[in-house]
């Protein structure tokens, strides 16, 4: 850092040159865009937080919904997630480091760990959109009902079924119905010729129905697989809007944040910090890479940990 | 950031971070059964995510994005709207928004 103007006399406060803040312009500016941009954020969270208290039976438990890992059959719950953070962490690692060298003047370094955060931020936004394709093809499938709620359909045993489990049976089907798709009248002729069958909100503490009930209210309603903004098998509806409106919103920034990186980088490797004898640009994009991981961090405990 | 030698407090933070996110998805698995009690809404569980939400918070924002290390007034430029607005937005929202439970 600059060493700030000394001041021995007041009068030199009114000579100009003074630099209360001890910081340049360009860094100033990007921190009052994180500062409105941190606001933006807080914002979508509280709305999604105060949606969730008023649809509380409805609303998915995250980990029923994100139990996918490339490679594992299965519940996975977090796991994928708790992957992606890990990622997200170390390419901001990787963008102190290159932070660190470049006010050593290193320019071989910085070159290396820009590149590492450019390759850590692509695997980020790659892992992001697998997360939204099997947010979008759906799971278990679930009944609509006329007044547009979401029920999940459960056997004695209480134990969750897919579509696929309901028409193949336990045996024959699959805990996913792996893109199959399946009929309102297929779902209905398997659920009427099963008196143990029944129909239960998503949420925590949600309510059951009857077996005579359930059957009534899927003839009167629809099925639904996979989540789009208007239907979602997951449950309460706005559940996916906010899903991928914040993480949208965040997977938007990781990728300008790429973007940014990736031009900076191309600075680097053209030599113009080294002639301009400074590295502070790397240092603002920085600030901006750090911003993105922060906002994760709380994506990532609101959204799939609370 | 010339008070630092070499890059060893990088990677402390890293590790920090680390196994924060690993206790918390640790017990986001788990689950233990004496951390569902219920206070003030929420369970201790809830309450203990965003602790440590706000501990990893405090880490990327004082030591990776070098904050700590800024003068004083550029730190209060900072600290004093996040803390108080975002506060302020939450409490004005639930508070507002309670009509909706009625």
């Amino acid at each position: 850092m600059a060493s700030s103007a000394e001041m021995t006399q007041e009068e030199n406060n009114w000579g100009g040159g003074s630099r209360p803040l001890g910081s340049r312009y360009g860094k100033l500016m990007m921190w009052f865009f994180l500062l409105s941009d941190a606001l933006t954020f807080s914002g979508f969270l509280t709305a999604y937080g105060l949606m969730r208290f008023k649809f509380e039976s409805t609303w998915p438990i995250a980990e029923n919904v994100f139990t996918h890992f490339p490679g594992l059959e299965g519940d996975q719950p977090l796991l994928y997630v708790a992957l992606m953070t890990f990622i997200l962490i170390m390419s901001s690692v990787t963008m102190v480091l290159a932070v660190n060298a470049g006010e050593k003047m290193n320019r071989k370094a910085v070159t290396n760990w820009m590149l590492w955060t450019i390759v850590g931020g692509f695997i980020f936004v790659g892992s992001q959109a697998w997360e939204w394709y099997h947010f979008i093809i759906g799971d278990s499938g679930a009944v609509e009902t006329a007044r547009q709620e979401i029920l999940h359909i459960y056997n004695e045993e209480g134990e969750r079924l897919s579509f696929s489990q309901v028409i193949h049976g336990m045996e024959e089907g699959h805990a996913s119905n792996h893109g199959e798709m399946f009929t309102k009248a297929e779902v209905l002729s398997a659920m009427k010729s099963n008196e143990g069958m029944y129909l239960m909100e998503p949420g925590k503490a949600g309510e059951a129905f009857t077996h005579e009930r359930s059957v009534a209210l899927l003839e009167a309603g629809d099925v639904v697989q996979g989540a789009n903004m208007i239907h979602n098998e997951y449950g309460q509806k706005q559940f996916a809007n906010f899903f991928f409106f914040i993480t949208g919103f965040h997977g938007f920034h990781v990728f300008s944040g790429v973007v940014i990186n990736f031009i900076i980088f191309y600075n680097v490797l053209l030599g113009t910090y080294e002639r301009r004898g400074h590295y502070r640009m790397v240092e603002k994009v920085g600030l901006y890479w750090h911003f993105v991981d922060l906002v994760w961090v709380f994506v990532f405990t609101f959204f799939y940990l609370v | 950031m010339s008070d630092h030698n070499g890059t060893w407090w990088i990677w402390k933070v890293f590790w920090i971070l680390l196994v924060i996110t690993g206790v918390e998805v640790a017990l986001g698995i788990v689950k233990p059964e004496f951390m569902l009690t219920q206070v003030i809404g929420t369970s201790i569980l809830n309450i203990l995510f965003i602790v440590l939400t706000l501990v990893k918070a405090a880490y990327i924002v004082q030591i990776f994005m070098h904050v700590k290390f800024e003068k004083k007034g550029l730190k209060y430029a900072l600290y004093l709207p996040t803390l108080i607005l975002i506060p302020y937005l939450t409490f004005i929202l639930l508070t507002e928004g309670s009509y909706l439970f009625q």
